[in-house]
């Protein structure tokens, strides 16, 4: 299992950056922390001609701005900064495993848009955004397009996310089942209860973090109606709809 | 060409942009220490640290620690924590040995003793097929109090 061969580069500047993905358009991935990029390049599943390290950009900042939390691409998971960011704190510790979030970055896991990871669903039930190197801010509900598709442009680069603050009398939950820690999860739930509200989201079981709209009265119940989970070799179509059930009537709990 | 720093001692070659740093350590270097399971993450046997921080060295590539300092095992200071993983009985085959070490010295490093959790934690990003783990936690835990 070794990546087929590809030109290396590494760019000093978003601009340089993004000058290089206009360049090559579909045949160039964004390296950043690797964690998904380089197992799919061990195994061949991605064969890019270029390859553009976005390691050495000035994109690790985190920092408070009007009510909101500014996350640069490349801050890693396991930044002791984020645990200040609600929900996000609490879902961290599911993504992959101690090593693996020394490594792999936020804005990574974003961009990538596994339908099974932490932290898009995260985003999505925050009411998050990403900012781009286009100068655009893009609402998290609209830029998961699907499984590993995104509203990002050929060459336009993720160069941040913003996490909404901590707000008074709001609780945020999230609920994860994996066959193993640290594995993709099967199903996950996140839920925020404010003076704004409920709002649930869930993830895995769809093609992209979904928000639903749940009956108070029958969270679980009315969360699991609305999704079609399809299912794998690890889980039936109605064993992910139960955990559905399940994991969205534990995370409303917690919060309400 | 790239300038590496492994385990205090300086490199200069040259690679080709696909190379992982795991087969760089192993092959270029014959540092053989650092153990290559499934190329993907998931078992932990090829880690190490670079600029002092525990990575996968399958996930990296060999030309992105141009100007770190990597450590593998070879050049782990003999310790409280090898210590106490042959007092507790650690290792049998020793395959998931080496990467186990890097990442609890990391661990260990951060501060003050991790908890029995945080140990077991650590561990689900590394497969012992020998051992059954609870061993493993007690060495750690073990090194920890002697620190």
């Amino acid at each position: 299992m070794k990546p087929v061969a590809f030109r290396y580069e590494r760019p000093e500047s978003i601009e340089e950056a993004v000058a290089l993905l206009a360049e090559h358009g579909d045949e160039a991935k964004v390296l950043a922390g690797g964690q998904s990029l380089v197992p799919m390049l061990n195994m061949r599943l991605a064969r890019p001609t270029v390859i553009v390290d976005v390691n050495r950009l000035p994109l690790g900042d985190v920092a408070r701005t009007n009510g909101s939390w500014h996350v640069g691409a490349t801050v890693r998971q396991a930044d002791p900064r984020l645990a200040e960011i609600p929900l996000l704190g609490q879902c961290l510790p599911f993504v992959g495993h101690f090593v693996t979030r020394n490594r792999g970055t936020v804005g990574g896991s974003v961009a990538h848009a596994d339908a099974a990871a932490e932290l898009p669903l995260a985003l999505t039930v925050l009411g998050g955004s990403i900012v781009t190197s286009a100068g655009r801010t893009i609402a998290a509900e609209e830029f998961f397009v699907t499984h590993f598709t995104t509203a990002l442009e050929p060459g336009e680069l993720l160069v941040g996310t913003r996490w909404p603050a901590a707000q008074p009398d709001t609780r945020h939950a999230f609920e994860e089942f994996a066959l193993r820690r640290g594995d993709f999860a099967l199903c996950m739930a996140a839920a925020i209860s404010g003076p704004n509200g409920l709002r649930v989201a869930v993830g895995s079981v769809v093609d992209r973090p979904t928000v639903i709209e749940i009956d108070p009265a029958h969270p679980g119940a009315s969360a699991a109606e609305q999704v079609e989970p399809w299912g794998t070799l690890h889980a039936s179509a109605g064993y992910l709809r139960q955990l559905v059930r399940i994991l969205v009537d534990r995370a409303v709990g917690r919060v309400t | 060409m790239i300038h590496v720093t492994v385990n205090g001692r300086r490199y200069f070659e040259e690679v080709e942009p696909r190379l992982l740093l795991s087969d760089f350590l192993r092959h270029t270097l014959g540092l053989t220490g650092t153990h290559v399971g499934c190329e993907h993450g998931v078992c932990g046997a090829c880690t190490v640290r670079v600029d002092g921080v525990s990575v996968r060295s399958c996930l990296m590539l060999a030309v992105q620690a141009d100007g770190a300092e990597v450590q593998t095992v070879e050049g782990l200071e003999w310790g409280p924590l090898q210590e106490a993983f042959r007092a507790h009985h650690a290792l049998q085959c020793g395959f998931c040995t080496p990467g186990i070490l890097l990442a609890a010295s990391d661990l260990l490093d951060r501060g003050g003793p991790p908890t029995r959790e945080e140990i077991v934690d650590l561990l689900s990003g590394h497969l012992c097929r020998c051992t059954g783990y609870e061993p493993i936690v007690d060495a750690i835990a073990a090194a920890a109090e002697t620190r």
